[in-house]
């Protein structure tokens, strides 16, 4: 019948592009081999751990104390990103000031500059003997080798996520909005802080999700800083090597899943506000 | 509120964008800034606002200097071209904004600035809206919120530039009529800023025409489109028509001919006559007339417009007539007669005797009837 | 002060600034901070690995890189980054070609799969082919019966390499071939163009530079990837070492000016890689996608 046939389900829009086949066949196949059956290996090997065994390697007091560590210092850190993210990401769109275009290139550094290579200079910098390490010792604190050093490592790894993601909303700004708080009456406090900011929340806390999530699985940059000391500077991922070269997989697969699946649920609240912002300030008109 | 702007001259860089520019806005008024882009009248609204400061030149609100004020100071109501509605906020937040922004000591209890947006919402015919984000409405819906919002501070002034600009037509003429009823019916001067001349003429009180950074001509819109005063207001409202014409002892001559007008303070030299297409005569048989060939015809709503060849050094001239004048004439060739004009002349055309040196631009000559 | 003889109009003018932007000591003070936070996480650890490689003077540094195993680290890493890139660039025009060019159900499931390498754990990510190749996994027996190296050996560093690096040119391509639309390609397809000659003369030229934005960072992040490898190369020095795992291993033995010389070569690499990539964002910024977050 006609009406069926207009209406039928149908798995792609026609065109007259060709390689659809091709290109989705590749697509697919390469996502399966590289990244869809390592990953069900991970959960298939959990789920064959057993409930009671998994929650019981889950709940053993070390892995409490690193996935803690994880999330803990992972937020402080994305909690201060955020803030001097959208301080840098202001000044950057606002202002003019020599070597600023150094200043907006530097801002990737840590997307390009590898963990490792992070981590050491990072521990060289604030071990107490170091430049800023032996500042801050006469002071009573102690950065490296503590979780305040995984804050910092993490502080560096996110930095460029809040940055990058207020950024672009920042320079899309109508001028006219802020005119528009200024003939109202607002003075410039008011307009940026209830006019502008406000504006940016979901580019923000977009940012955040994506620097606490980094911050979570980061590994490279954090083990020379931290100490390692286990139940106090222990990370997660840290705490899944250990297990695995005492070939206790069980284990490290058990903290993996449990980091995976807490790091589905980040990538879903972050999908979630975008949705959320589009839907209610995006012009749909 | 009354507004004097007394020779305002503001550069951009070295680029004057306005230059000497004087304007007495009337309280309660409606008045539009007509120009095309580049004229200038943006940067005269937003110099009246405040948002941005003349290189010279000052700014009277009533008897108060408002050059010494700020933006915020001056209590204006702004109506952005786009809008510029807090997209994170409700309709109502919007609308509550400048009161709720103001000092403790001024501003008003919440459930009062709730009730006055309310009250203006209804105003605007936007009840009901009040809890929807701008994204939310329609083109037309956020104009009405943008000017709800511009009037909730009680302004001064209510400044709004190209309001309709981003409109399409429909809802254009629409909110013509209605912003004259709101205006009718809040009293607020009002000033703003179109490059549409029908709405310019529609709805304003008086009409500014700018050009060139420059005013050219203040008046009502029967003023504006009766009597022009230079060429330049000729040519930008409404259609016309302009011919090169040489005068001698009072009669106006196109090329060997007299065409029966007369001029006869004039004196002699070369000048520019002006007449707009529905004010004319067509004459039978030629003594003392514009003439030529009809090279198109087309019929236009109630009219019939004819562009007629008179000559190759001319560009072609358009005439207006009823459809049964127009077919019971020759299709080929049209005598006529302006029955209103008027004649411009540049200094220098006119000849040595001219008393009227002195003037800056000596363009006004005379107008016949 | 011979500064303070301001007239009339630049008063006003101040005040219209005042209006709508913020003072001087504000906007001061806010350059410093951004400024002082950029030196402190940024310039001061970048500077601080040169200066510890050169802490001896350039002929330490020197040897430090000459050394057998370091020499075999690099070419390691340049194996593994030459493999891996051109895997992932295949892949990543393929994935965009499918989902910016067509419409189909799935689509925005498809694309967050992609996206999924980026939120696990470089750890996970080695994790995942210890548990699928390591000799109590499945598939372990038959490799080792079969003798194929995979863990401790390239192909799993280039394995745990695509993984990690695996969004980054379809995420570059895909916003950039949708905003390109469909009609370039349609066009060539009505002049008589087949499918390969319309993704050559068409396509590519119109995608060049962002292909070529994204294999930099997909580059960069294969160079300097750490975690994943770190697991899955069984750190036997000399043959298993990448560049980053190196850097570890003479780190941990307090060989400090070998370690930050390493990191000195890859930390150069990074500034490089910073450099082309703000060019071809100065240059061809309307050719790459605007999507600024990897």
């Amino acid at each position: 019948m006609a009406f069926r046939s207009s209406t039928r389900w149908r798995f792609r829009q026609p065109s007259v592009i060709p390689g659809f086949g091709l290109a989705l066949g590749v697509t697919l196949a390469w996502l399966t081999l590289i990244v869809l059956i390592p990953l069900s290996g991970l959960i298939w090997r959990s789920t064959s751990l057993g409930w009671s065994s998994f929650m019981s390697l889950v709940l053993d007091e070390r892995t409490v104390n690193a996935l803690t560590i994880s999330f803990g210092t992972a937020f402080i850190a994305a909690v201060v990103n955020l803030f001097f993210g959208v301080v840098l990401a202001w000044v950057l769109v606002r202002y003019r000031f020599p070597g600023k275009r150094v200043i907006d290139a530097m801002v990737d550094l840590p997307f390009a500059l590898p963990t490792a290579v992070a981590g050491i200079a990072l521990t060289a910098l604030y071990a107490p003997n170091g430049w800023i390490g032996s500042l801050l010792e006469p002071l009573g604190i102690k950065i490296a080798f503590t979780p305040a050093g995984i804050v910092v490592a993490l502080v560096f790894v996110g930095l460029p996520f809040v940055v990058r993601t207020v950024q672009p909303v920042m320079e899309e700004i109508d001028k006219e909005v802020e005119e528009a708080a200024a003939t109202l009456g607002a003075n410039r406090f008011q307009t940026i802080s209830r006019v502008l900011l406000p504006g940016l929340l979901p580019a923000g806390l977009t940012g955040f999700a994506l620097a606490f999530a980094r911050g979570v699985g980061e590994y490279g940059s954090v083990i020379f800083i931290a100490g390692n000391l286990p139940y106090v500077s222990e990370i997660a991922p840290l705490l899944i090597i250990i297990r695995l070269e005492e070939f206790n997989y069980p284990a490290a697969t058990a903290i993996a899943t449990v980091m995976l699946f807490l790091s589905f649920i980040m990538l879903l609240v972050i999908n979630s506000i975008q949705a959320w912002s589009r839907r209610r300030y995006s012009n749909g008109a | 509120m009354e507004v004097r702007v007394q020779n305002i001259r503001k550069e951009f860089g070295r680029f004057p964008a306005l230059d000497d520019v004087s304007l007495d806005i009337r309280s309660g008024e409606l008045i539009a800034l007509l120009g095309p882009s580049g004229s200038g009248k943006t940067t005269l609204l937003r110099l009246i606002a405040g948002l941005e400061s003349p290189t010279d030149g000052t700014i009277f609100f009533g008897a108060e200097d408002a050059s010494k004020k700020t933006v915020q100071q001056r209590n204006i109501g702004f109506v952005f071209q786009h809008y510029a509605l807090f997209r994170h906020m409700t309709v109502l937040d919007n609308v509550s904004f400048g009161l709720k922004v103001r000092p403790s000591s001024r501003r008003p209890p919440a459930a009062d600035i709730r009730r006055r947006a309310l009250d203006l919402l209804e105003l605007v015919q936007l009840s009901g809206l009040e809890k929807r984000y701008p994204a939310q409405l329609s083109g037309g819906q956020r104009q009405r919120v943008a000017l709800a919002r511009a009037m909730a501070v009680e302004p001064n002034v209510l400044l709004l530039d190209e309001p309709f600009g981003a409109l399409d037509a429909q809802v254009r003429k629409e909110l013509r009529k209605w912003l004259r009823e709101i205006h009718d019916r809040t009293g607020h001067t009002t000033v703003f800023v179109t490059h549409d001349q029908e709405e310019a003429l529609e709805l304003a009180d008086r009409v500014v025409v700018m050009s060139k950074g420059a005013i050219e001509q203040v008046g009502t819109p029967d003023d504006i489109y009766d009597h022009p005063v230079s060429p330049f207001v000729y040519g930008f409202i409404g259609q016309s028509n302009c011919i090169d014409v040489t005068l001698s002892s009072g009669e106006i001559w196109f090329e060997d001919r007299p065409i029966g007008l007369r001029a006869a303070s004039e004196p002699d030299g070369v000048a520019t006559l002006y007449f707009r297409p529905h004010d004319i005569e067509l004459i039978d048989g030629c003594g003392g007339c514009l003439a030529g060939l009809v090279t198109a015809s087309r019929r236009v709503a109630g009219t019939r417009h004819l562009e007629i060849d008179l000559g190759k050094a001319h560009p072609p001239v358009e005439i207006e007539l009823p459809p049964e004048r127009a077919s019971s004439t020759d299709h080929t060739r049209v005598a006529f007669r302006p029955t209103k004009w008027t004649l411009f002349r540049k200094e220098g055309d006119v000849a040595a005797v001219s008393r009227q040196a002195e003037a800056p631009v000596s363009e006004l000559a005379r107008t016949g009837t | 002060m011979a500064l303070d003889t301001s007239t009339a109009p630049t008063a006003s003018s101040k005040l219209v600034k005042a209006a709508t932007s913020e003072t001087r000591v504000a906007r001061l003070t806010l350059i410093a901070v951004a400024l002082g936070f950029v030196a402190l996480f940024l310039l001061l650890p970048l500077a601080t690995v040169f200066i510890e490689a050169f802490r001896k003077g350039p002929a330490e540094f020197a040897t430090a890189l000459r050394d057998p195993e370091t020499f075999s680290a690099i070419r390691l890493t340049l194996i593994v980054a030459a493999i891996s890139v051109p895997l992932n660039l295949v892949f990543g025009v393929a994935a965009s070609w499918a989902i910016a060019k067509f419409e189909f159900k799935g689509k925005a499931f498809l694309t967050t799969l992609i996206d999924l390498p980026f939120s696990v754990s470089p750890v996970i990510s080695g994790l995942v082919f210890v548990l699928l190749f390591g000799a109590n996994s499945a598939l372990g027996p038959f490799l080792q019966k079969h003798g194929i190296h995979i863990l401790f050996a390239v192909p799993g560093l280039v394995l745990a390499t695509v993984f990690v690096t695996f969004p980054f040119v379809a995420r570059e391509l895909i916003p950039l071939m949708q905003e390109q639309g469909t009609s370039d390609e349609e066009a060539a397809l009505s002049l008589g163009a087949t499918g390969w000659q319309t993704f050559w003369h068409v396509t590519l030229p119109n995608i060049k530079w962002g292909l070529l934005y994204g294999v930099l960072l997909c580059n960069a992040r294969a160079m300097g990837e750490f975690g994943a490898v770190s697991v899955v190369s069984g750190h036997i020095r000399g043959q298993t070492n990448t560049m980053p795992l190196q850097v570890e291993i003479l780190y941990n033995e307090y060989n400090f000016v070998a370690a930050f010389a390493v990191a000195a070569v890859l930390a150069l690499l990074a500034l490089v890689t910073l450099v082309l990539k703000t060019a071809l964002e100065i240059r061809y910024s309307d050719e790459i996608a605007a999507s600024r977050r990897h």
